[in-house]
């Protein structure tokens, strides 16, 4: 492969000008946290965004706020996977990597995230330190990532730094942009104008003094590294923009209309509501932060039920303390869109970790039969769209709207293309005509259980919403009979939506050995590898779900012209292979569990929960043990 | 025949309201219950306003008082334990124009509910709020609740309760931005309203406790107070309620007090050998949170779309 002989050449013939071609490369940044990796990162996306490449940016995120400086746990910044085209997922290990210290760098080492022969460039300022123990163990880390056969290349970014300011921390981050601007021959301009847009909204000698530490890294890379990369764009005009996966939930909520957000902040999600407390409140929209994750829910049950319907944003944990809510906007049949941005569980789990485990949760949660529409973005883009979507459908069907996003898209940055703003997105003025004389507020449609709803407001239409069970009229329950039909009707508007839906798309043949089947984040990496697998001749297949409940029709069908089924999803489920696991005791995944259910077709899964998106690669494994009958890998 | 939109806007107010325009259904609570006091308040409190069905809200958490907005003819929003203060500021926030009533008890409001009420007063939102409190869980058929005092025989607690209990009052003066605290009783009718009254005109979140009696559940509890008035301190002042002449015969214990004084108000209001009634705290100054959050700006289809298509540059590449 190309990537390996360019890593070669990089540690054989430091100073030799060459340029070699690539179809990608993943680049990392990792400093400790507030030394500015992620800034470099993002940049570097940008400007390669520019340049009319592919980008997915991952966000490296310690757990702590501030974790003690040089520390293996503490690696913060930032892994840009840039590719020739289109850019689906995160990919495979990292092919280069600049870090600010070799203890954050050892942590990404021993995540097992670096590739074989990856090309380090390692700040040298340690090696020199006037404490002896930091020269220590940088001498130790040097020499065992060297006789580990990676490629390092020790840079004096310090050094050099002190050179055009007195602070060198503060600018180093601009240095390593220029170093990296020149291995991968990107045009020095396009950074100079991305900086520009960086600190767009600092003075102009922060813009200048950072330009100078750019062109500074750019001139000492060119006249001190003897390698470079060419990574092809494949240009096009579309207009685009890039964000992560929360800023697109925000924009989106902005984009459908909606008035109010309410929340309560909780890793990963809070920076959409960061985002929105911003952007949003300029036009007139609320972010109320409530007191905590079961009065954001309540305030924007209230909100939807007096107004246009509201939406309440958070992860996990706080899911949980808002399920008596979610049921409540159910039985009332009151709209509401609730974000839950998963991370890893149960409990407290992995707060900045990627995870798929809250689906479950999400269609079956809530006591009794509380039937909800619970949808799953599977692309930055499509958190955007998601919103748009829940909000209309949350409206139409009075009912509630689970959209799971989850840490991978919240910390992932892509390019697509700019929405094209629609009025249709907007949700209508709400109603405030009288009410037909002899109207009831619960007039539950025989077909297709769908009510209309009464606003606050409306003369005539004055009822007492209730989460208690409820006549036509809205008033309490008695009669059984009552009972059956108010649970019948909200589980046939599910069906009505149902009906609406078209069914997923095949990626690759319409028949063959294997059907893969995968929902939320993971469609990027899971097409990769049935793609690579086709290309090889394999029949192979992939299905995406973006609607969990109600499912989207003729699922069982395509399932059928498949010898094999199986789902690709990062939440638990029990490995065949333990000794205690058999068709008896084992727990499968969660989507896997309401495949077999609903389909009664016996669909394997495969899973890890090791809190990072999965790799290409490692579904490739999964996906050859599968077609060849071994045993999962 | 047509008419001046002027003319129809007056007719719209000449509208007389009477009793049955706010009532709904036959209140099932038992006999003797102080909600139903409170219920007749304030459909008398509509009915003397004028008050629009069709703009009024009730909402309410979970337990006998929370029936309450199924005896309106207004909106009405019967929530889950604890959380109508939650769902009322939502109500709030997004309808500036509607009348909030708020219905909870000592076990929905002090108890399950007990952050929300602790913030409630803090965002100060225009809403009325009567704690009815009768010492007690009812709908759930007699539990302890955090206003039981101390030895109170209940399911939960046979050989009496343990703990000292929680004052209302103190606990709500506490709190930073508190705008409006009354107390009433529901066997003086006269002076609840009055309260009522007040607490609707006051903007913000007045909070009225009515303490009131449960006959199925403590029937005798009370009895200490209602058998010697001497015990319920009348509270009154140019700026609070006033007490009639016919009351003054029976209720001599009266003291003047400026509801502006928020230290006096806790002395009151700490003094548990008395019933103090009457209002306690009135500050019309402190503002209202859903004032503060308005930034005033429109929502227009082109304000919302100049703002995103702004945004959208901001991530261009």
């Amino acid at each position: 492969m190309t990537t390996t002989t360019a890593t070669r050449e990089a540690g054989a013939t430091a100073r030799a000008p060459t340029s070699v071609t690539l179809r990608e490369h993943i680049v990392e940044i990792i400093s400790d946290s507030g030394e500015g990796a992620q800034r470099c990162g993002q940049s570097l996306g940008s400007i390669a965004a520019r340049m009319g490449n592919g980008i997915w940016t991952t966000e490296i995120i310690p757990a702590e706020i501030r974790p003690p400086a040089r520390s293996v746990a503490g690696a913060s910044g930032i892994r840009i996977r840039i590719g020739s085209g289109y850019v689906t997922n995160g990919g495979n290990e990292t092919d280069l990597v600049v870090a600010f210290n070799e203890q954050v760098l050892l942590g990404r080492v021993n995540a097992r995230e670096l590739k074989p022969g990856c090309i380090i460039l390692l700040e040298n300022m340690w090696r020199t330190h006037s404490d002896p123990n930091i020269v220590k163990s940088y001498t130790e880390a040097y020499d065992r990532l060297v006789r580990a056969d990676y490629q390092v290349v020790e840079i004096p970014m310090e050094e050099e730094c002190l050179k055009y300011t007195t602070n060198a921390r503060r600018g180093k981050n601009m240095f390593a942009l220029g170093i990296l601007c020149h291995i991968y021959n990107f045009d020095l301009q396009a950074a100079r104008e991305q900086i520009a847009l960086t600190f767009g909204k600092k003075e102009q000698s922060v813009i200048d003094a950072n330009v100078m530490l750019l062109e500074a890294g750019h001139r000492w890379a060119r006249a001190s590294i003897g390698f470079s990369f060419r990574i092809p764009a494949t240009p096009h005009n579309r207009r685009q923009i890039s964000i992560n996966g929360n800023v697109s939930l925000a924009l989106g909520v902005m984009a459908s209309g909606m008035d109010i957000c309410a929340m309560y902040p909780i890793t990963p999600a809070t920076s959409a509501s960061h985002y929105l407390s911003e952007a949003f409140e300029k036009v007139g929209g609320i972010v109320h932060q409530a007191e905590d994750e079961i009065a954001a829910c309540a305030f924007a049950i209230g909100a939807s039920c007096a107004g246009k319907c509201a939406v309440t944003i958070t992860s996990g944990p706080g899911y949980s303390l808002k399920q008596e809510g979610i049921g409540l906007a159910v039985m009332a049949e009151i709209p509401l869109v609730v974000v839950n941005v998963q991370r890893g569980g149960p409990s407290t789990g992995q707060p900045t970790k990627v995870e798929q485990g809250d689906m479950l949760t999400a269609i079956f949660g809530s006591h009794g039969d509380a039937p909800k529409v619970v949808m799953a973005p599977s692309t930055i883009e499509d958190c955007f769209y998601s919103v748009i979507t829940a909000r209309r459908i949350a409206e139409t069907f009075n009912t509630v709207v689970v959209i799971l996003s989850d840490a991978s898209l919240s910390s992932s940055q892509q390019p697509f293309d700019r929405p094209q703003f629609q009025e249709s997105w907007l949700a209508p003025p709400i109603d405030q005509s009288p009410v037909p004389e002899g109207a009831r507020p619960y007039d539950w449609d025989s077909v297709t259980g769908i009510a209309r709803r009464f606003i606050p407001g409306q003369p005539g239409g004055m009822h007492t919403v209730t989460g208690l069970a409820h006549d036509r009229d809205s008033h309490v329950a008695y009669d059984p009979d009552i009972n059956q039909e108010g649970l019948r009707a909200r589980s046939l508007k599910i069906a009505a939506l149902q009906k609406t839906l078209l069914p997923p798309e095949v990626f690759g043949a319409e028949s063959g050995d294997l059907l893969v089947i995968g929902w939320g984040s993971t469609k990027g990496a899971i097409e990769e590898a049935v793609g690579e697998l086709i290309a090889e001749g394999r029949k192979v297949s992939a299905i995406h779900l973006r609607f969990l409940q109600p499912m989207q029709p003729g699922i069982k069908e395509i399932m059928r012209r498949f010898v094999k089924v199986m789902t690709i999803e990062t939440n638990w489920s029990d490995r065949p292979d333990d000794e205690l696991i058999d068709e008896d005791s084992r727990r499968y995944s969660a989507l896997a569990t309401l495949l077999r259910a609903r389909y009664l077709i016996d669909v394997d899964c495969w899973t890890e929960v090791r809190g990072q998106p999965v790799k290409p690669r490692i579904i490739r494994q999964v996906l050859l043990a599968k077609l060849e009958n071994r045993g999962n890998a | 025949m047509t008419q001046s939109a002027t003319k129809q806007l007056l007719d719209l107010y000449r509208e007389q309201s009477a009793l049955e325009d706010y009532q709904s259904g036959v209140p099932r609570w038992c006999t003797g219950c102080g909600d139903n006091a409170i219920l007749a308040a304030v459909q008398r409190l509509c009915r003397d306003e004028g008050l629009r069905p069709e703009k009024t809200v009730c909402v309410s958490g979970i337990g006998c008082s929370s029936r309450f907005p199924h005896y309106m003819k207004t909106y009405g929003f019967h929530g889950i334990h604890g959380r109508a203060f939650p769902i009322a500021e939502g109500i709030r926030m997004a309808r500036p124009d509607l009348t909030i009533f708020v219905n909870t008890g000592d076990g929905d409001c002090c108890s399950i509910g007990a952050a929300h009420w602790i913030h409630a007063l803090r965002y100060n939102m225009n809403m009325t709020v009567f704690l009815h409190d009768n010492q007690i869980y009812g709908l759930t058929k007699k539990q302890a609740s955090p206003t039981s005092p101390l030895g109170t025989k209940s399911n939960t607690t046979p050989r009496g309760s343990y703990l000292q209990a929680l004052n209302p009052l103190t606990v709500s003066l506490g709190v930073s931005n508190v705008s409006f605290i009354a107390q009433a009783v529901d066997w003086i009718p006269e002076t609840l309203f009055d309260i009522i009254h007040a607490a609707y005109h006051h903007k913000g979140f007045s909070f009225v406790r009515v303490i009131q009696r449960c006959p199925e559940w403590l029937p005798k509890a009370l009895d200490p107070w209602l058998q010697d008035p001497a015990r319920v301190q009348l509270v009154h002042h140019a700026n609070g309620i006033q007490i009639g002449q016919g009351l003054s015969r029976v209720y001599k214990n009266q003291i003047e007090h400026d509801p502006l004084d928020i230290h006096r108000a806790r002395e009151i209001a700490s003094d548990t050998d008395l019933i103090p009634v009457g209002i306690l705290y009135r500050n019309p100054d402190v503002p209202c949170y859903e004032d503060t959050r308005q930034s005033g700006a429109l929502r227009t289809v082109g304000a919302i779309q100049k703002n995103f298509e702004a945004e959208l540059d901001k991530y261009s590449v």
